[in-house]
């Protein structure tokens, strides 16, 4: 008996690029972290044929929870027609045989780089955030191990600590994107590159967030129906962007959150910065028919 | 009739039993003991390598030591605090002992604001309000002479007596239980040692705090302690009332040493 005899040649049976182990790997560190809301799991973190950095870690997330049937969106700050965005699109979809679309309210599973769509994500939805740097505790402890211990603990006094001192200092919280966010009371978490805009989308949200840092191999999982709160004082509310009076100078589309562009007389103008919602905002103003699902953001308001 | 004379049984606020701490070959600490009353000041004196540090840092649970046991009679806290794990002992530390290190580096952010280095004592106790936050940094800046209108300076930019007075408003934040000072006033000039001492002193009459204060500069143990205990080579020499061991020293170390200082 040869070993020959005992394995299978190549089959192809392995969607999405990644082999059986690693994705089964890649999908019980998910289930842990899953079951532990808001806690960075390490991953293994294979190669994939992109460098790291650009969105390996959402990419092997992605491919591991792709099959023939999964119907995949990709965007990159908002944009399905990004560079970046366009090629992971095609790929997902050639190593797996999956549809692609750029309609939210098509898609089973969103890929997506510093953005959540406007539209409001479902039950049966899966959005995979590419994530930079994992760890919210970085910049007051450069230490992993002290780091891991901190949050073990709880320890997140010094979290704080860089909100006062940014309010002493600037009169107001300067935390731009990746805002740290407490998550189902227990660990802070950094909910990725995303705009403070879109961080209340999280809070009980009905779908399931995963977020992979491939470079830094580490993951974790905001699981539906889960609290998400951004780290505030009780007497100093949290602030999103202030976009919920502009209005999109392509669409029309207004009090979403928008991509400025600055002119040459020295002001902006606006567009909006999901760019399937500024689509189907002109196709609907053009009369087509199409489908608008609710947002999040309503007259530039967060809805309950 | 007069009323009969009240028997006041106070117990012991801190009791250390015979802590021993070796340091590879180097004792550090032969058997120590150590009783504190609530509300009075314990002055340990020894010369430099004497163990004054380690047994302060014993106090405020940064170091285990090899035997010894250490308890407070507090609300909530029971037992060994030597066999508390790491969580419970920062808990403690953090909410219910306060400490000054002789080295401002040792205690303070000194890049953050002087305001925010006594608030994160607050924000590690709960505290999530931030014009309470800024008016309990005040009262305690306030309580420890610091010049208010630098409450935000950091203390890198700060003088050396302006920075212990930000770490006694730190450790004073939350009116802790036990205030531990090791060398408060060593390294700064005689002129601001005294002030940061009369500083001490006022709180200590104001506030009633039971601090165990660390220095082997005989002045200041006798300008604050009400007891004193003697250390020489992890060893304690000699203890008793302030007055009484400055007087009438017993042990020739001890004897020395207030010799030497008069
Ligand atoms: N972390 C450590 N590792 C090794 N040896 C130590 C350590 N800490 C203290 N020691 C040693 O223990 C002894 C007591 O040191 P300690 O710092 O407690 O003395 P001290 O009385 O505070 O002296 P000083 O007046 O100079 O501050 C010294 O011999 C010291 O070298
Ligand atoms: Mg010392």
């Amino acid at each position: 008996m040869s070993l020959k005899s005992l394995t299978k040649d190549w089959e192809p049976m392995s969607y999405g690029f990644l082999d059986a182990s690693a994705k089964c790997e890649i999908r019980r560190k998910t289930l842990k972290a899953i079951a532990v809301p808001g806690c960075q799991i390490p991953y293994a973190s294979r190669e994939v044929p992109m460098a790291r950095g650009w969105g390996t870690g959402g990419l092997q997330i992605s491919c591991t929870l792709i099959n023939p049937r999964t119907t995949v969106k990709v965007i990159d700050q908002g944009a399905d027609d990004s560079v970046n965005a366009a090629s992971i699109r095609r790929f997902l979809s050639r190593v797996s045989g999956a549809p692609t679309t750029t309609d939210t309210l098509k898609a089973d599973l969103i890929q997506s780089r510093h953005r959540i769509p406007e539209e409001k994500l479902r039950e049966d939805q899966v959005l995979v955030l590419q994530v930079p740097n994992p760890e919210p505790l970085r910049p007051v402890q450069p230490n992993m191990s002290i780091a891991r211990q901190m949050h073990a603990d709880a320890d997140y006094g010094r979290m704080w600590l860089q909100l006062y001192e940014q309010i002493v200092r600037s009169g107001r919280v300067m935390q731009g994107a990746s805002y740290p966010s407490l998550v189902h009371g227990r660990f802070v978490m950094t909910p990725s590159p995303i705009p403070r805009w879109d961080v209340p989308k999280m809070h009980m949200a009905k779908h399931l967030t995963i977020l992979s840092a491939g470079r830094e191999k580490r993951l974790h999982a905001v699981p539906p129906y889960t609290r998400v709160e951004p780290l505030v004082f009780d007497d100093v509310p949290y602030q999103v962007e202030e976009h919920g009076q502009l209005t999109c100078t392509r669409s029309g589309a207004k009090g979403y959150f928008m991509n400025e562009i600055p002119q040459n007389d020295g002001t902006s103008t606006y567009e909006v910065s999901d760019s399937e919602l500024g689509i189907k905002t002109i196709q609907k103003a053009d009369g087509d028919t199409v489908e608008l699902g609710d947002t999040w953001y309503q007259d530039g308001e967060m809805t309950q | 009739m007069m009323d009969p004379p009240q028997i006041v049984k106070t117990r012991p606020l801190l009791l250390a039993r015979g802590v021993s701490k070796s340091f590879g070959a180097v004792k550090a600490l032969r058997d120590v003991s150590a009783t504190v009353y609530p509300g009075e000041v314990l002055g340990i004196v020894g010369e430099s390598g004497s163990g004054k540090s380690t047994f302060l840092r014993c106090l405020n649970l940064e170091e285990t030591p090899d035997e010894g046991s250490y308890t407070l009679d507090l609300p909530d806290v029971q037992g060994n605090l030597f066999d508390l794990d790491r969580y419970a002992r920062r808990m403690l530390c953090a909410t219910r002992i306060g400490i000054v290190y002789q080295n401002p580096h040792l205690g303070l952010l000194m890049k953050h604001s002087s305001s925010g280095n006594v608030a994160e004592r607050l924000l590690v106790a709960g505290e999530r309000r931030f014009h309470v936050l800024r008016e309990k940094a005040r009262g305690a800046l306030d309580a420890s002479e610091f010049p208010l209108e630098r409450m935000d300076a950091p203390p890198i930019e700060l003088s050396g007596g302006m920075q212990q007075r930000v770490q006694l408003a730190k450790a004073i934040a939350l009116e802790p239980a036990l205030l531990l000072l090791d060398e408060p006033t060593t390294g700064l000039d005689v002129s601001v040692q005294a002030l940061v001492l009369d500083t001490l002193k006022k709180l200590q009459q104001e506030r009633k705090i039971t601090m165990v204060i660390v220095s082997h500069d005989l002045g200041v143990i006798r300008t604050l302690s009400d007891r004193v205990m003697v250390m020489k080579s992890g060893q304690v020499v000699e203890e008793g009332l302030a007055d009484q061991v400055f007087q009438d020293p017993q042990h020739a170390y001890t004897q020395q040493l207030v010799h030497a200082k008069l």
